[in-house]
């Protein structure tokens, strides 16, 4: 099976638990078991190739220029991991089958739980850190997702918290490290990587980098100091405990020490952090283990610790160290699985996992005894059951390990790691199942069905074997081994054995049994003494830093982001200009090589015009109909000056633009206060002032440092001008460039265009339900009405006009291609022949002869300009190619067809729907809808003559 | 000539800031107008001013302005018109909504002082957002 299948496969069987509980549970479940398995099966059909050595690859190149490649490949350390988290999924979601009560949701519990099994398989299986990065962050939500999954539970959630804001913080940094990673070795695929050892450890990013990473590898694995937040994800139900935080999501930092063990070990810094930190974790997990009272916490804070034996092995750098850590992986996944299901049980049938409430379970529940016990022995490191393999070469590992070059601190600290190990294992055999059976359990516990200890069992079977046959597993682990070292090592000799002779590590492996009894026998004096040691608590740590940063997030907010538009603005502008200040200053310029045009008295006196409205505008904006009319005098110099300078469709659009605008500032202006009054003082008015200066003088130097120069390269704009007619087969370049040559752009903007009308549409229906209708009904005009609203030279002349206008649009429309128009001034000419049969007529009588909504015409319009685009499939052609040809109707003259033109008839549709809907919609707010409407334009308006009775009835339609 | 719209833009520049710098809605959207105005007739002038020389093509004739502006422009013009609705909508929905106009938030008192000034009676609709947001923060 394809590698991508295998990763893909969880993730698209996410998609079954959520529909086949609808089948029933029975169902959910077999269907998630299956889509585990076939993941399994495809991953094992690849497993004589492993074994042989090679390496199975599959490669899609997605964003190459980005580094960014779908490279998946297995190795013996991938095939390793994957095992392990399919094969131990399995198991898992057998187990969860039976221990989810009817009243939680199992097709949402199985999807989170699928979704985490494709994020684990894709990061131990692909072949691209970037990738790998992606699926390391889904594997923190999934997790958040499984940890919060009982959401009735305040601890479920806050664990949760803790758990994704840990994890993700790590996993932030490690983005760091590996990107540093990747400039160094300048690509990001890791088996590039994993070959330049050189190069990295040379590197001066080398210390960023380690650390960066580490910082991912350390929180994801719970290593000290971000331990803490491993028992508080224990608030997940036991099946996630044991899936996430025994077997697999807290190895994923083991598995990439791991990976990046050939190019990241063996200097000081990897040496000296690594070591040191597992260490401290795997001595200071076991010492906080041996006292807690929650069974699951007991197991959360050994698999701390034993996270951390892992760690110490893969820092001493030696290939021993490394082969020593894998055993122990695939050692600790089988023991610690069963352990937290063998809880998981004991919690399901006691009702407690408390250990002071239970005991004597021994007899009540036999078969859970006998495997809860295996693994206990195994992880105390007793002989015979695996645990007791790699804890030996742990030992044998630590006594060769010089840290500090002090010879005797790594061998102590891991005889007192293995001996407090062996404490907490014996305490949990002892106090949980020996003693007298009790009666005041919560619940009478028995056995559970062979659903619930079925998959446990098959763990503990794995156990034993591993144990007394070491031999059967030394094919797997000197695989996965040589995979782990690369060639950054020599596969060490010596066979995983049972019996070595009298070494030193099994002299400090007896002295950690027989400590470990002695603290047993000692414990409850131990665990007074311990309860009455001050200790640091982390997650009130936690909490005070989450609150203190929130606390320094929000003051920094409430400085940077006041809630003054005004001041933002301000800094925007003084940003810019001082940004382009410092560009005008520094930069050269080329000296001025282009002719000017010479003056002429009419560019002239509109100069003269524009400046003087602008101007005057400043002075008297406080009147803000004035200010609206000198508006449309500055539009309409826009316009005169774009057909000057040589750019008609500019100067069309522009100047029908300007009407539309004006109506819609007018129909605003009817609501607004008409006046703005005097708020800010001379100071505030004269730095505002210096401030507009500024960016008013920088806004002229630079359009005149460009004006007066030629362009430094050849403009892009020979190649549309040469392109027009031979591709558009149009003579108005301006014309082909939006519709054909940069079609797309005008697609999306069309798409845009509509978008905003919609927007505006949506927040008059908002506003139009909601309690602001109350105040509009009760709103008084604040000027008095016309009784005459709707003239009737008004009213005839503009429905004469009506059909002159559409036929100015048509034409206008038609001739797009070859004159001065198209698709976007027909649009808005069209629109204001409309709008203006609503000013004149009324928008009662106006609204009621519209035959099609405006969202529809705008829908239709992106419609016909996507399928025009599509067209050009048919013929083989990308999206939006156009085809044009000449065609003759006798007795016409010759005339030009091209698709360009339903490209166009799309654009136009968008226009006049969305300038329309716009101006509706004001219009509607002007309009409610409990106000009588006259039925026929040209009404003169009876209330005028008892204007105490209703004067807002007097209102018009239109609002204008 | 190129004086002419150097210092043309340059004015509409300074009377589009000098007025988004206001402190009340309708001042801010005409200046942003004016600034679009400024920043439409800038990317035009991007391709240099021509006189008597539209991009449309003629037998004969050799040389045109440059048309890539034009284009980019005149779609330019057509959204500005869709963004200025926009937030004249949105500014008369809060000017409905609130009976207030400003740009800024005001301080809480300020702002009931003002409604009172005002006579706005209708208080039951205030948005309760500034007081929810007191207790998050």
């Amino acid at each position: 099976m394809s590698l991508f299948l295998i990763v893909a496969l969880p993730f698209l069987g996410a998609l079954l638990p959520g529909l086949m509980i609808q089948a029933g549970r029975r169902i959910c479940g077999m269907a998630t078991l299956a889509v585990t398995l076939t993941a399994l099966v495809g991953l094992l059909s690849h497993l004589p190739a492993v074994a042989r050595g090679e390496v199975v690859q599959a490669r899609l190149p997605w964003l190459p220029d980005l580094g960014l490649n779908a490279n998946f490949f297995l190795d013996g350390l991938g095939m390793m991991f994957a095992c392990l988290i399919l094969g131990i999924g399995a198991l898992i979601i057998i187990y969860a089958r039976y221990y989810l009560e009817r009243s939680d949701n199992m097709g949402e519990f199985f999807t989170y739980l699928l979704l985490f099994q494709g994020a684990m398989v894709g990061i131990v299986l692909c072949d691209n850190i970037l990738m790998l990065l992606i699926f390391w962050e889904l594997t923190s939500l999934a997790s958040f997702l499984l940890i919060g999954y009982w959401k009735h539970l305040p601890e479920g959630r806050q664990g949760a918290r803790m758990a994704l804001a840990v994890t993700g913080m790590g996993g932030l940094a490690m983005i760091g490290g590996m990107l540093l990673l990747g400039q160094i070795v300048g690509s990001y695929d890791l088996t590039a990587i994993l070959e330049n050892r050189e190069a990295i450890q040379a590197s001066p990013m080398y210390l960023p980098a380690l650390i960066l990473i580490l910082l991912g590898c350390f929180t994801k694995s719970a290593q000290f100091p971000f331990h803490f937040w491993l028992p508080h994800a224990m608030a997940a139900p036991t099946p996630v405990s044991a899936y996430l935080h025994s077997a697999t999501m807290v190895k994923a930092g083991i598995f990439l020490m791991a990976r990046m063990w050939p190019v990241l070990s063996g200097t000081e810094a990897w040496f000296a952090i690594v070591t040191t930190a597992g260490l401290i974790t795997m001595v200071l997990g076991a010492l906080i283990a041996i006292f807690k009272n929650d069974l699951k916490a007991l197991l959360a804070f050994s698999t701390v610790s034993h996270l951390g034996l892992i760690t110490m092995l893969l820092g001493t750098g030696t290939p021993y160290g490394a082969m020593a850590a894998v055993f122990h992986i695939i050692n600790h996944a089988t023991f610690k699985a069963a352990l937290f299901m063998s809880a998981g049980i004991i919690d399901h049938e006691a009702h407690t996992r408390h250990i002071p409430a239970l005991g004597g379970l021994r007899k009540l529940m036999p078969i859970t005894f006998v495997f809860a016990t295996i693994a206990s022995l195994s992880m105390a490191g007793i002989p015979f059951f695996n645990g007791f393999l790699s804890k030996e070469m742990m030992l044998e590992e630590a006594a060769h390990t010089t840290l500090f070059d002090t010879p005797w601190l790594a061998p102590v600290l891991a005889t007192i790691g293995a001996l407090l190990s062996a404490a907490y294992s014996f305490r949990y055999i002892s106090h949980v199942f020996l003693g007298p059976v009790r009666d005041d359990y919560p619940h009478k516990p028995h056995d559970p069905g062979f659903g619930m200890w079925g998959p446990p069992a098959f763990l503990t079977v794995l156990v034993v074997v591993i144990g007394v046959a070491p031999f059967l597993a030394e094919p797997a682990v000197r695989l996965v081994t040589s995979a782990v070292l690369g060639n950054a090592g020599e596969l060490p000799g010596g066979h995983l054995a049972i019996w070595h002779g009298v070494t030193p590590a099994l002299k400090m492996s007896g002295i950690a049994v027989l400590g470990g009894l002695l603290i047993l026998l000692a414990w409850h004096p131990l665990s007074r003494a311990w309860e009455a040691t001050p200790r640091p608590e982390a997650k009130t740590i936690f909490d005070g830093v989450i609150r203190g940063s929130a606390g320094a997030a929000g003051w920094l907010t409430q400085r940077l982001h006041d809630g003054s538009l005004t001041r933002y603005a301000l800094i925007f502008m003084v940003a810019v200009v001082a940004l382009g200040a410092h560009a005008w200053f520094t930069g050269t310029a080329t000296a001025p090589n282009r002719e000017l045009i010479p003056l002429e008295p009419l560019p002239a006196a509109g100069w003269l015009l524009l400046v003087t409205a602008a101007v005057f505008l400043v002075f008297i904006h406080r009147n803000r109909l004035l200010a609206l009319v000198m508006m449309g005098v500055i539009g309409l110099m826009v316009s005169i000056a774009f057909n000057y300078l040589s750019a008609p469709d500019l100067a069309l659009t522009q100047i029908s633009v300007e009407v539309v605008t004006i109506i819609l500032m007018l129909l605003a202006l009817n609501f607004l206060p008409n006046t703005t009054p005097v708020e800010s003082g001379w100071p505030r008015r004269i730095r505002d002032g210096i401030v507009a200066l500024a960016g008013g003088i920088a806004a002229a130097g630079l359009t005149y440092t460009i004006l007066v120069q030629n362009p430094v390269m050849e403009p892009i704009s020979g190649y549309h001008l040469e392109n027009a007619y031979k591709g558009g087969g149009g003579h108005n370049v301006v014309n082909v460039i939006l519709v054909d040559i940069r079609g797309f752009d005008t697609f999306g903007e069309i798409i845009v265009l509509g978008i905003a009308a919609l927007i505006i549409y949506a927040l008059t229906e908002a506003l139009l339900r909601g309690p602001v209708r109350a105040r509009l009904i009760k709103r008084r005009p604040d000027q008095p009405r016309s009784g005459d609203a709707h003239p009737l030279m008004m009213v005839v002349v503009t429905r004469v006009m009506l059909p002159v206008m559409l036929m100015v649009g048509l034409y206008i429309f038609l001739r797009g291609h070859n004159e001065p128009g198209g698709g976007f001034i027909a649009g808005l000419v069209v629109a204001i022949a409309v709008v203006v049969q609503y000013m004149a007529s009324g928008f009662a009588w106006a609204d009621e002869r519209i035959r099609y909504p405006y969202h529809g015409i705008i829908g239709s319009g992106v419609f016909v300009a996507g399928l025009t685009g599509i067209g050009a499939w048919f013929a083989g052609a990308p999206f939006l190619t156009s085809a044009f040809g000449y065609f003759r109707i006798p007795p016409m003259e010759e005339f030009e067809l091209a698709t360009a033109m339903a490209f166009d008839l799309g654009v136009f549709l968008a226009v006049v729907g969305a300038v329309m809907l716009s101006l509706h919609s004001f219009s509607r707010i002007a309009r409610l809808a409990d106000m009588p409407v006259n039925e026929h334009a040209m009404d003169i308006d009876p209330s005028r003559e008892m204007p105490q009775s209703h004067p807002s009835e007097g209102r018009t339609e239109g609002g204008t | 000539m190129e004086l002419l719209m150097a210092s043309g833009i340059g004015v509409l520049t300074f009377a589009g800031i000098y007025l988004v710098l206001r402190l009340r809605t309708f001042p801010v959207i005409i200046g942003t107008s004016l600034l679009s105005y400024a920043v439409n007739v800038f990317l035009f002038s991007t391709g240099r001013l021509v006189v008597n020389q539209p991009p449309i093509l003629r037998d004969g004739v050799e040389s045109y302005t440059d048309p890539l502006p034009q284009a980019l422009v005149l779609t330019a013009i057509v959204i500005s018109f869709g963004m200025t609705a926009v937030i004249v909508m949105i500014a008369l929905n809060a000017f409905l909504s609130a009976d207030d106009d400003h740009v800024d938030d005001q301080p809480h008192g300020a702002f009931d002082v003002q409604r009172k000034q005002r006579g706005a009676t209708m208080g039951s609709d205030l948005p309760a957002g500034d007081a929810e947001d007191e207790v998050r923060a």
